[in-house]
């Protein structure tokens, strides 16, 4: 067994330590090192997006990177979405449109569609399909997963624009 | 996975010093999105990844209209995708990198690493090759240049020696009434891998041709150059003869597998197809330019 190295990174706003074996991927480090459990491991081949999580802003698959990578860097995972215990507008649009059933690809959804909304606060559906196009769910048909954000992103515009109005 | 180390060089001097040190127990390590499925899977084993991606020259992407392209090995493809100059002076190389994977995939995958991989169905290699692309290499012993259809050698297997690696991908700049253009077939909308893929780029004279090359992927061992299917079209107007003389020079110019995503016959239709449709879209563009 080759030996653990000790990894610093901001994982949800809190700058952290950790140890992990070279060979553990990132999702490992998470689950397992970290018990931040929420990120879901699918495939390990950077098919299903259920390992989604953010590097410096960035959606990437935590199964298809090393633990070991995430020195320096700022990592989000679903545990991050919430703010003291409240749900985030896209997490609570995710329940009002029953876009879950079994649940195992949300984190990752969440995550997807997160980094879209970061970037692009308004849109199209085709977009909206096109960026969650790398994560799948197997219960829902998307459809729903689809409306959610679309309404999550409709949301945020409408809260951003109550907070520039009064000057 | 089995035990690996790991290491983050950030000079290319340290890396080249780490791969040679190690030498066939070291692989370059960047996007992971081929190598870590691999190590997983144990169909290649490695004691010690060197992680490229801190190394400034691997980083670099610059454009200069007169020395063209400097595309450094380590570059991700949504770099690419997201960069106005890549979108205006390579438009095909830049849809090549844009068809990698997901998002997810794209922020990590690099096309220095899609080539090093060395798969015949990589999307970004017949578009290099299509530009005239060179591999600028550097190993224990210096550095040289390897023009990039010349690169891969067999499938997973590419020109780079132990301790070598591949440091940028250096592309002509454009000619003026110049582009490029990329088409992959696949089964589905997104997210597969190549049944057959072209590159092509092209320089109009007037309403003739006066430069071309092609690239095919996914119907050789190998990304092939197909020099006798842009011999069919320089000199000569873009019309629907010379096109499909180039459909059917590349198409000879393959030998594809019969794999559970097509049968040869049919990787022989589309090469032929596809040949015609890039052409078409790289002289459209051209013309623009
Ligand atoms: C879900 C999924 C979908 C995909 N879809 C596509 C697709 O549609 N089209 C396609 O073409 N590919 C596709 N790929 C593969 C694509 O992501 C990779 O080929 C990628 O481009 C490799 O780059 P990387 O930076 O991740 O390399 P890594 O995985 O880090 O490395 C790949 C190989 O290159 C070597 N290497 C890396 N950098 C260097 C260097 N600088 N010098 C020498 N050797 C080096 C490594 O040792 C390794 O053998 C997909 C992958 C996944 C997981
Ligand atoms: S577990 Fe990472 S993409 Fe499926
Ligand atoms: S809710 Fe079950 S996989 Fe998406």
């Amino acid at each position: 067994m080759s030996k653990k190295t000790l990894v610093e990174a901001t994982i949800n706003g809190e700058t952290i330590e950790f140890l992990c074996e070279p060979r553990q991927s990132l999702l490992e480090a998470l689950r397992d090192v970290l018990e931040l459990t929420g990120s879901k491991e699918g495939c390990l081949t950077g098919d299903c997006g259920a390992c989604t999580v953010l590097v410096d802003g960035r959606a990437v698959c935590s199964c298809l990177m090393l633990g070991v990578e995430a020195q320096g860097k700022s990592i989000v995972t679903v545990e991050g979405l919430a703010t003291n215990g409240v749900l985030s507008v896209l997490q609570n649009k995710f329940l009002e449109h029953a876009a879950l059933q079994c649940g195992i690809c949300t984190p990752g959804f969440l995550i997807s569609a997160k980094s879209l909304l970061d970037r692009n606060p308004k849109p199209t559906e085709h977009e909206v399909r096109y960026a969650l196009a790398g994560n799948l769910c197997r219960c829902t048909g998307y459809d729903k997963i689809v409306k959610a954000v679309l309404d999550a992103a409709a949301d945020i515009r409408s809260q951003g624009e109550v907070k520039a109005a009064p000057r | 996975m089995h035990a690996i180390d790991y290491e983050a060089p950030t000079t290319l001097a340290q890396a080249v010093s780490i791969l040679k040190a190690h030498g066939e127990n070291a692989r370059p390590f960047c996007g992971g999105t081929d190598i870590i499925v691999q190590l997983r899977a144990g169909v290649r084993r490695t004691e010690h990844l060197v992680d490229v991606k801190k190394i400034k020259e691997l980083q670099t992407l610059f454009f200069d209209a007169k020395q063209g392209l400097r595309l450094g090995a380590a570059v991700p493809c949504i770099e690419i995708s997201e960069s106005d100059v890549m979108r205006r002076y390579y438009p095909g190389l830049t849809e090549a990198a844009h068809l990698i994977g997901s998002l997810q995939i794209q922020n990590r995958a690099s096309v220095g690493g899609n080539l090093c991989n060395g798969s015949p169905a990589a999307d970004t290699t017949p578009a290099l090759i299509a530009l005239g692309a060179r591999a600028r290499v550097v190993g224990p012993n210096g550095e040289r240049e390897v023009p990039v259809e010349a690169f891969v050698v067999s499938p997973g297997r590419t020109v780079l020696k132990p301790g070598e690696l591949l440091v940028e991908l250096l592309v002509p700049a454009p000619a003026p009434h110049s582009s490029d253009a990329y088409l992959r077939f696949i089964p589905r909308n997104e997210m597969d891998i190549a049944v057959v893929g072209v590159g092509a780029s092209l320089t109009l004279d007037g309403d003739k041709v006066k430069a071309a090359r092609i690239a095919l992927g996914a119907v050789a061992a190998t990304p092939i150059l197909a020099a006798k299917a842009a011999d069919a079209i320089i000199g000569k107007k873009l019309d629907d003869a010379a096109l499909e003389a180039a459909g059917h020079a590349a198409s000879d110019a393959c030998s594809p597998i019969d794999d559970m995503r097509g049968t040869a016959e049919f990787r022989l239709h589309i090469a032929a197809v596809l040949t015609r449709r890039v052409l078409s879209i790289a002289a459209e563009r051209a013309k623009k330019n």
